[in-house]
């Protein structure tokens, strides 16, 4: 049993997701950083989809009430164990009674705690994630309140007594605080030739601001207005996550996670799946710049994350065969 | 008649949008054709999600296991050569409560259609409708068959909190709110009908092809 001490609505359970009932209306949803809360996981030895909490409006606190490991990832913020500093992407034991305690991020913007076993909730349509939009999944449907409490899957985990981290080789860029503009690599969309000239070079040659019109939906972007060659009206359709669309403003709104699934703007491009997890981690105010890639950029950044996920497993089976039960 | 062959876009390196109306106005046939490809491409190596839109199909591929070049060439062929009859749906009846409080705009859209109330009221209520798609936010239908003389355009701003349950008009298309959302379609009704249960076996009540008629439950000023 978990209970939370202080925390924030936009602060969630969130899984990897529910991939699969987009014909029903049914957005993917999950952590809005993949890759951090699977790798959480993955450190104590989950699947990569146990469900977690994702924290987006720090500082976040919370009190377990049985001995149990946890794991941190996502932004840089400082963490504490009881008394006890918990290095960024850190997995540590705590027990019965401590405090786990995630301060405003030094740089990104969302924060990741998996717990051994995983959060003991209900799956509903086949994932744990919160759909605050749809008012299903995790607690109730609904952000994280003081006074929640989340009971844990009890799993045995075998575990160095410092604990373990992890470190991924593309977010070095981001421990500089995103000094200069986030890339974000994007693939052209359906309505990418019925943009004029000056802006297809200006979406790709300028910079982009997020606006505080950001969510787990999706954000709105400042920068040049863009134009279309002529007024477009298009019918709805299915739209995926990362799709930047451009309304009549001529401003872009990129879609991500909790997005509806159907839109009816015209859509200049894609932000690649691999690059995703920047968006997650990229605070209000950040300046972004999209760079176009081809698909086989696209598929071998994909192919990069899965083989890492798949090493790390190995590695840490190795690494926890050598250890005895906690 | 062959149907026209869809234009194809990349929505990113794992998915294909065909789109079979380029432009042109909604088609009931071009529907019919989306929701049989729709079908027919779930059995296609790789593929993960077909997503029927107005006229339009988005399909969701393994990047890894297949590729962009070849689900699109398959779904030309589906397109071409899908038996394309039309699906036997569900017929729902939708009791509705028009106008009052759950129904601020009634009054505004009969004005806009320069009828009385009595009249959209019963226009509305005459029709069958058609799920072309569901879509948006969970089990949200997009519904053809609005009476064309019933079509208002839709909110210059939206509203931020659109009850559920809220019988709406957007343009030519009418709906029914399955959840409390913002919305910049108008209000005429009001139905206690729930459309989406997300613990249910069915999650939700209605499916692309199913036919919906609205009868009236009662008229409030």
């Amino acid at each position: 049993m978990i209970e939370i001490l202080t925390t924030g609505l936009p602060n969630t359970v969130q899984d990897l997701g529910r991939p699969g009932h987009l014909a029903l209306g049914v957005s993917h949803g999950g952590a809005m950083d993949k890759e951090a809360l699977a790798t959480a996981n993955l450190m104590l030895g989950n699947d990569a989809g146990a469900a977690g909490i994702e924290v987006a409006l720090h500082p976040f606190r919370l009190r377990v009430h049985v001995d149990t490991t946890v794991a941190v990832t996502g932004a840089d913020c400082a963490v504490g164990i009881g008394d006890r500093p918990c290095p960024p992407w850190w997995a540590m034991t705590i027990r019965a009674g401590e405090t786990l305690a995630i301060d405003a991020p030094r740089t990104g913007a969302r924060s990741y705690i998996a717990f051994v076993g995983g959060l003991d909730l209900p799956p509903v349509m086949g994932s744990r994630a919160t759909d605050v939009k749809g008012g299903f999944g995790g607690l109730g449907g609904r952000g994280l309140s003081r006074g929640d409490r989340l009971a844990l899957n009890p799993v045995q985990c075998r575990f160095p007594a410092g604990g373990i981290g992890a470190a991924l080789e593309e977010r070095r860029d981001a421990a500089d605080g995103f000094a200069s503009a986030i890339e974000l690599r994007v693939l052209p969309a359906a309505e990418f030739d019925a943009f004029t000239p000056d802006a297809q070079a200006a979406f790709t040659g300028s910079e982009w601001t997020i606006t505080n019109d950001a969510n787990r939906m999706g954000y709105r972007l400042a920068g040049v207005t863009l134009s279309l060659l002529s007024p477009l009206e298009l019918l709805s359709h299915g739209i995926v996550p990362g799709t930047v669309q451009v309304p009549p403003s001529g401003q872009p709104i990129i879609q991500l996670a909790d997005a509806n699934t159907c839109g009816g703007y015209p859509k200049i491009a894609t932000v690649i799946e691999a690059d995703l997890w920047r968006l997650a981690q990229a605070p209000i105010g950040a300046r972004l710049r999209f760079l176009p890639v081809s698909v086989e950029t696209s598929t071998q950044a994909l192919r990069t994350i899965l083989k890492r996920r798949h090493d790390f497993v190995a590695a840490r089976n190795l690494m926890a065969g050598r250890l005895r039960p906690a | 008649m062959a149907a026209k062959a869809p234009h194809i876009s990349l929505a990113g390196s794992g998915a294909l949008l065909l789109d079979g109306a380029q432009g042109a106005a909604f088609s009931d046939a071009t529907q019919e054709l989306v929701w049989a490809v729709a079908n027919a491409a779930l059995a296609l190596a790789g593929v993960r999600e077909t997503v029927p839109g107005m006229n339009n199909l988005l399909v969701l591929f393994d990047p890894l296991t297949t590729d962009a070049d070849s689900i699109g060439e398959q779904l030309k062929s589906l397109w071409a050569g899908v038996d394309a009859r039309a699906v036997v749906g569900t017929h729902h009846t939708i009791p509705v409560t028009y106008g009052g409080a759950h129904g601020e705009d009634l009054a505004g859209w009969a004005a806009h259609c320069g009828m009385a109330v009595d009249e959209v009221v019963s226009r509305h209520a005459a029709a069958t409708y058609t799920v072309a798609a569901i879509g948006a936010m969970p089990g949200f239908p997009y519904l053809s068959g609005l009476d064309p003389r019933l079509s208002w355009p839709r909110r210059s701003s939206p509203r931020l909190k659109v009850a559920e349950g809220a019988v709406i008009i957007g343009g030519a298309q009418a709906g029914i709110m399955p959840m409390t959302a913002p919305s910049g379609w108008h209000i005429v009704g009001h139905t206690g009908t729930r459309l989406f249960k997300p613990e249910a076996q069915t999650p939700v009540l209605f499916m692309p092809g199913d036919k919906i008629r609205f009868t009236v439950a009662g008229i409030e000023a």
